[in-house]
């Protein structure tokens, strides 16, 4: 055991952390939330900076474009980055943390010349076309039709929670290439490129009032077979690839951003009164030892990952992640409810231009996306403790 | 290059710790627990097995951390923590944490080597365990130095204890004063305290852990409607939210270990307990009717987690400490 870092490591991190110092205050007005396509060139902008200063692709293996770093000094960027107010990934995200670790694993050489500079350089968007309206937390029975025809696929029917589709230049896309077989192995992976002849995008508003994803209609979409990335009927391995990726250092940045929020709320409370309920102060002390645990789960997690690459496997972060998610997505959720007692309801808690209150309406799906929790507590029953499957 | 940031047990330290399993296995069975524990029928025969209290210090448990100058292992923090660990998983009866630290530091002759047993008095007047079985008691009232008193100069009264395996008194007067105690120089009564409640919440989360491999051997064997019940969601999800709550405790009670940080440590006590606690209540539920019963193990892992959990730092002291950090 050892919470120490190396050499190595502490000099990244002060090389960063000067970066960051110096570029941060040049980067342009954050743009308005409901602005696609203003919130796409902010976050492209960003990647692009990223690019030019070498930490594009800071986990990408080398020979894809990255920089080959180790989960923990990925770790470490993602922890400075938030520290220091950089911008999210953002639109990035599928790009950068889905699909392209996905073509860089399981695509040729042509497809990784294709597709992963664009993504680094900030030049493309991806969005994920995986759910469907029958198919959320049991993926497998996607319907989406792929029909052969040529040196196309034919592709027909609809994917839902996509989000930036209406910014997106591409897809990675699930769809059934043979329905005779057992429904795991008839599933191929796809890049759609989103501007082709029948795909439609209607947004969905969430919730909170905003458009944060859509549906994607596809109605005889030809998609070339060339664009298909691993083989025909293997795309539900392909795709595990990605999910581990989705389920393992998604949330650093986001317990960093957590610790931060909980000390604005303490300081909130002291500053209007409530501090001196003493119930309202020790469920913040509560979630206080929540998020130490669960940063230290984290680095848990990460150090394991390491271990895994060290050993000659993949890095790809293994079940650790659900026990992480469980309790993450729990706790969240509850800084945002001790926010509203804080605030009260004549402070904000009620008034959804608050940010603090439009967060608590985001933060409902936490333990829905990405595997919602009770699919979450599936995988550590059956996966880690070994319970028999069934229902 | 040797990674960072490492949670993983060194050789070691999985060496200790496998050694300590296969000690308390041997030593501390489920044969020998529940001949102590009785049958449930009268007052409990609990005395402490001070064969047993020598052995454990022979294997180093209170001289772990000692320098090997001082007679002791010369190890640290992170070693202790696991041996605890051990030790909460098999329900070893005793003061361990304060005879830990009555050895460590220097306070107790014969602490270390296991022929002195410490129990402690965290506050004025309070519930003290194995006082009977005790040469001395560690006092730590209030903001005064950390003191050593005979067990005889304390008013205390005989309590009924929840827990079968530890004996309890209810302290009514401290020693007549201050000065009826040994209070060496130098005795950091704040790292004592902090060290108390690290050493506590490693036990904590030993019997966590115990008590989920409990639940899930029962649920994989217990069947009912034709298959075990552990295949059912219902019974599935209280495994898995016990995995959660030991894993997310065991990350920062390790990492206490590490830090020696009074926040960090508060947190590990807050949640060891929560996940102690609420492991056993969940692992009763798992047993169904079996869980009731005084024959099944669950009620002991119950009883001593609500013991640990009200010594050395409560929920209520947990909290506002974290809350203060905020």
């Amino acid at each position: 055991m050892d919470l120490g870092h190396t050499e190595e490591e502490e000099e990244f991190r002060r090389t960063l952390r000067a970066w960051l110092a110096k570029t941060l205050p040049g980067l342009p007005p954050k743009p308005d939330p409901l602005d696609w396509p203003a919130r796409r060139a902010y976050d492209m902008g960003w990647q692009r900076t990223l690019y030019d200063a070498g930490y594009a692709g800071l986990h990408w293996p080398k020979d894809a474009g990255g920089r080959g770093a180790t989960p923990t000094q990925h770790l470490i960027y993602l922890e400075e980055t938030e520290r220091a107010g950089a911008p999210y990934v953002g639109a990035g995200f599928v790009g950068l943390l889905h699909a392209g670790p996905t073509i860089a694993a399981e695509g040729t050489e042509e497809q990784r010349r294709r597709w992963l500079p664009p993504v680094l350089r900030g030049d493309e968007v991806w969005c994920q076309g995986f759910s469907e309206p029958d198919a959320g937390s049991d993926l497998a029975a996607l319907r989406t039709r792929a029909v052969r025809d040529g040196d196309d696929y034919v592709v027909t029917g609809s994917k839902i929670w996509t989000s930036h589709a209406e910014v997106a230049d591409w897809c990675e896309l699930l769809v059934r290439t043979d329905p005779e077989v057992p429904r795991h192995r008839g599933i191929s992976w796809l890049a759609l490129p989103m501007d082709a002849p029948g795909v439609t995008v209607r947004p969905l508003r969430t919730l909170a009032g905003t458009a944060e994803f859509a549906e994607v209609f596809l109605d005889e979409v030809r998609v070339p077979v060339a664009n298909r990335v691993g083989e025909e009927n293997d795309g539900w391995r392909v795709t595990m690839v990605t999910l581990s990726f989705e389920r393992g250092t998604a949330f650093v940045g986001e317990v960093v951003a957590c610790r931060r929020l909980l000390g604005e709320l303490a300081r909130a409370a002291r500053a209007n009164g409530r501090w001196d309920d003493a119930v309202l102060r020790r469920r913040l002390g509560r979630l206080n030892a929540e998020f130490t645990a669960l940063w230290r789960l984290t680095q848990w997690n990460v150090s394991e990952a390491e271990h895994a690459l060290r050993r000659g496997g993949t890095g790809v972060p293994g079940v650790g992640g659900s026990v992480f998610k469980l309790r993450y997505s729990q706790a969240r959720q509850e800084l945002y409810d001790a926010a509203a007692e804080v605030l009260g309801p004549d402070g904000g808690a009620l008034d959804a231009d608050e940010a603090w209150t439009a967060d608590r309406l985001s933060s409902l799906a936490y333990t829905i996306a990405a595997g919602t929790s009770q699919i979450q507590r599936n995988i550590v029953a059956e996966r880690i403790l070994g319970l028999p499957k069934g229902r | 290059m040797t990674p960072a940031v490492d949670f993983r047990l060194t050789d070691d330290q999985e060496a200790l710790r496998r050694g300590t399993r296969e000690l308390l296995d041997a030593r501390c069975g489920r044969d020998a627990l529940r001949r102590a524990a009785g049958d449930g029928s009268g007052p409990p025969p609990a005395r402490l097995d001070r064969a047993l209290w020598r052995e454990l210090a022979d294997a180093g448990f209170f001289a772990l951390a000692l320098p090997e100058a001082e007679g002791g292992v010369g190890l640290g923090l992170p070693e202790t923590v696991l041996v605890m660990e051990e030790a909460g998983r098999a329900l070893v009866p005793g003061p361990l944490a304060a005879s830990w630290l009555a050895a460590t530091a220097g306070l107790v002759p014969g602490a270390a080597d296991g022929t002195a047993v410490v129990t402690a008095l965290e506050r004025a007047e309070g519930p003290v365990e194995h006082l009977e079985a005790a040469d001395r008691v560690l006092v730590l009232d209030g903001d005064g130095p950390p003191r050593t008193v005979a067990p005889e100069s304390l008013r205390a009264e005989p309590v009924r204890s929840v827990d079968p395996l530890s004996p309890l008194h209810r302290v009514t007067g401290g020693p007549a004063t201050r000065a009826a105690g040994e209070a060496p120089e130098g005795v950091d009564g704040a790292r004592l305290r902090r060290e108390g409640a690290l050493l506590t919440a490693a036990q904590q989360l030993g019997s966590a852990g115990r008590t989920v491999e409990m639940a899930v051997g029962y649920a994989r064997e217990r069947e009912q409607f034709g298959q075990p019940i552990g295949a059912f969601q219902a019974v599935k999800h209280l495994c898995a939210e016990m995995l959660v709550r030991t894993e997310t405790a065991r990350s920062v009670v390790y990492a206490a270990a590490l830090t020696e940080d009074g926040t960090e440590t508060a947190a590990a006590k807050l949640l060891a307990d929560e996940a102690a606690v609420r492991n056993a209540r969940d692992c009763l539920q798992v047993h169904g009717g079996m869980g009731f019963t005084w024959e099944a193990d669950v009620h002991l892992h119950l009883k001593r987690a609500w013991l640990r959990a009200g010594q050395w730092q409560s929920v209520v002291t947990a909290e506002e400490k974290l809350a203060t950090a905020l």
